[in-house]
């Protein structure tokens, strides 16, 4: 006990200190190594992923439709297609009233009503997709009588109307009051100072949110089983069912034949390679200002 | 610094741009009299406040949508079954009996498993970002642990069949039946498709919101406390114990509450590796099923009226459940960052 250290030869460390300076090193130590096991399956996920995919993404993979079941070959273009589309009617329905939403909060919402719409969007920010996905199913499919790329189209945008509402007015609230007040001392409408003033100096904070938002529900699945369904063939018209990448790769990852396996990973490559890079553009293009902070 | 990941707006370029459209604005008979408001202005003003509180409305109007659709279309089911539906073993479409307790269970334990393995591993990485490590490596390593936030639920399981469940079924499960097979939680034949892969797949998706949150919490406590705790002579995870993680326990707890919605709601990575079979088993080798994959599975092909209205009960339930941990989740987060908005895109 009365052991003293070796740590430095200036002055005696008392074995309370000891036990303290060990119990300081081996925390130190388990926080590098859960940094080390979080940050493992993300590469492992990478490494596998560009390792089995970019051998499979090829030209045939790009421009042709699936083959039918057990023949080798064919590829995922009309999902690609696909997963375009629902997104495009997904944003046509949740932006604009995203953004309103935002807007709202932001020049009128400093009240009650605004306190609930706020904490709306942060419940429905928390709800399963899949159940976000009965819900469309219930709306649209139930009352069409079919699966559409409308339904699909419905469920992605009420999930990305929240995002994008609480986004923009974050965005809106860092506009300075007196860019507003200069505004209106020139005699500018309310409405044209928040059109024209407000929400263009907040342009690129509003669309880095709505990045975001379509970022997130870009590989979103499970609201799309049961709307938009999944196709074998083209689609473009809003009230059939349509594929969608995310789709594709759940079907073919549980289906017994390799070369579909080999497809699943380059349309996860894909649509992965989709995702990273709108989420590291934004990064970057807000790196300037808060890049370290964050 | 709740703002982080968001741009501060470029004041800059649009002053110039403004005054050419704000000359062309007026009408030319109001230019006169610029302090009393036109009444076409007036009308814009009130049409647009309308429409953008329609928007709003329209955020309240879909939570309400999704309870009502999902109340009305749950009604057959909850009259034939009551609360028995919540209690019942058997899920049989063909006999029309419905029990939703496998899925609740399956829900409940892979989830909580998913909770055992994410937290410490992501307030260790909060931790570290946050008290140790050097500035140089804070951005990039937050960037890191957001892209894993940013991998879609499918690529997960995609990546969960082909490699996590060999590796599960290859080391992992016969390591621990013969170390901790007494327990009676890790018995049974080693298929790697099990409750113990869904929760470790789980783990792997929660631990960037329960980190980024946790990350965000200690951040606001006030650098005081550090000083104050150094300045006692206290050691550098003395400092974290005492001054950091004690001041930041609500926001913490929120965090992993948050993570727990998460995980309970999460749908098509632990379809593909839970094994989707409704039976409650005491070990973690065997197959689970849970409320989420039996949405995903059987939804799209459920017949008859009565089976879809049990299925979105099983809806109705986990959207309850999800709502009331949210709830609570944003809650003890507010506490500790005080009504800052919380950049949890959870």
């Amino acid at each position: 006990m009365p052991e003293t250290t070796k740590t430095s030869p200036l002055h005696t460390v008392p074995p309370i200190a000891l036990r303290r300076r060990i119990t300081d090193h081996v925390m130190t130590g388990a926080a590098v190594l859960t940094v080390i096991l979080v940050l493992v399956p993300l590469f492992a996920i990478f490494a596998y992923l560009v390792y089995r995919g970019v051998g499979s993404i090829n030209w045939a993979f790009l421009t042709q439709t699936p083959k039918p079941v057990g023949e080798a070959g064919g590829g995922m273009a009309n999902a690609i297609v696909g997963s375009a589309f629902i997104l495009a009617l997904a944003s046509i329905l949740g932006v604009p009233v995203g953004v309103g939403a935002g807007v709202y909060l932001a020049e009128y919402g400093r009240n009650r009503f605004g306190d609930v719409i706020r904490f709306t969007a942060d419940v429905l920010n928390g709800v399963p997709s899949i159940v976000i996905g009965i819900v469309a199913y219930a709306i649209v499919v139930l009352a069409q009588g079919h699966f559409s790329a409308l339904a699909g189209g419905v469920a992605l945008a009420i999930m990305m109307i929240p995002t994008i509402a609480r986004t923009t007015e974050e965005m809106l609230l860092l506009v300075p009051q007196a860019l507003r007040e200069a505004a209106y001392g020139l005699g500018i409408p309310r409405w044209r100072t928040t059109l024209s003033i407000t929400l263009r100096t907040a342009t690129s904070g509003v669309i880095t949110g709505i990045m975001l938002a379509f970022a997130r529900v870009a590989g979103e699945t499970a609201p799309l089983l049961f709307t938009a369904l999944g196709n074998q063939f083209w689609n473009l018209r809003v009230n059939q069912p349509t594929a969608a990448l995310p789709l594709q790769i759940y079907t073919y990852a549980l289906s017994p034949y390799d070369d579909w396996h080999r497809q699943a990973w380059a349309g996860a490559l894909l649509l992965i390679t989709l995702i990273v890079t709108a989420v590291a553009a934004v990064r970057f293009a807000v790196r300037r200002g808060t890049f370290g902070a964050a | 610094m709740a703002f982080s990941a968001l741009p501060r707006p470029n004041m800059a370029v649009p002053q110039p741009v403004e005054a050419k459209k704000v000359s062309s604005l007026p009408p030319a008979g109001k230019q006169a009299a610029p302090l009393t408001h036109g009444l076409s202005s007036e009308t814009g003003d009130h049409v647009f406040r309308f429409a953008m509180f329609l928007c709003g409305l329209a955020v309240l109007a879909t939570l309400a949508l999704i309870v009502y659709e999902l109340m009305l279309r749950s009604g057959l089911s909850w009259h034939a079954f009551g609360f028995k539906f919540f209690a019942g073993h058997d899920w049989d479409p063909v006999n029309e009996q419905f029990g939703a307790l496998p899925f609740i269970y399956g829900t409940l334990v892979s989830s909580f498993l998913a909770l055992l393995i994410a937290v410490p591993l992501s307030i260790g990485v909060a931790v570290f970002t946050t008290e140790m490590c050097p500035l140089v490596l804070r951005g990039p390593l937050s960037f890191f642990v957001e892209l894993l936030a940013a991998i879609p639920s499918v690529v997960y399981g995609l990546w969960a069949i082909f490699v996590l469940v060999p590796l599960l079924s290859n080391y992992v499960q016969p390591f621990l039946a013969r170390t901790l097979g007494w327990t009676g939680l890790f018995v049974g034949p080693p298929f790697g498709i099990s409750m113990l892969a869904a929760g470790i797949i789980l783990a792997v998706m929660i631990i960037p919101i329960i980190s980024s949150i946790t990350r965000e919490v200690l951040m606001v406590v006030p650098q005081h406390q550090r000083e104050a705790a150094l300045a006692l002579g206290a050691t550098r995870w003395e400092m974290i114990r005492v001054g950091v993680l004690r001041n930041a326990r609500a926001g913490i707890m929120g965090g992993i509450i948050l993570g727990l919605g998460r995980a309970l709601g999460e749908t098509m990575a632990v379809t593909m590796v839970i094994g989707n079979r409704p039976e409650i088993a005491k070990s973690l080798f065997a197959p689970g099923y849970t409320m989420a994959s039996v949405l995903a599975n059987e939804f799209s092909e459920a017949t008859g009226n009565v089976y879809l209205s049990a299925l979105i009960e099983i809806g109705l339930a986990l959207f309850l459940v999800t709502i009331i941990v949210n709830a609570l989740a944003r809650f003890l987060v507010w506490t500790v960052t005080r009504g800052q908005p919380t950049r949890a895109n959870a």
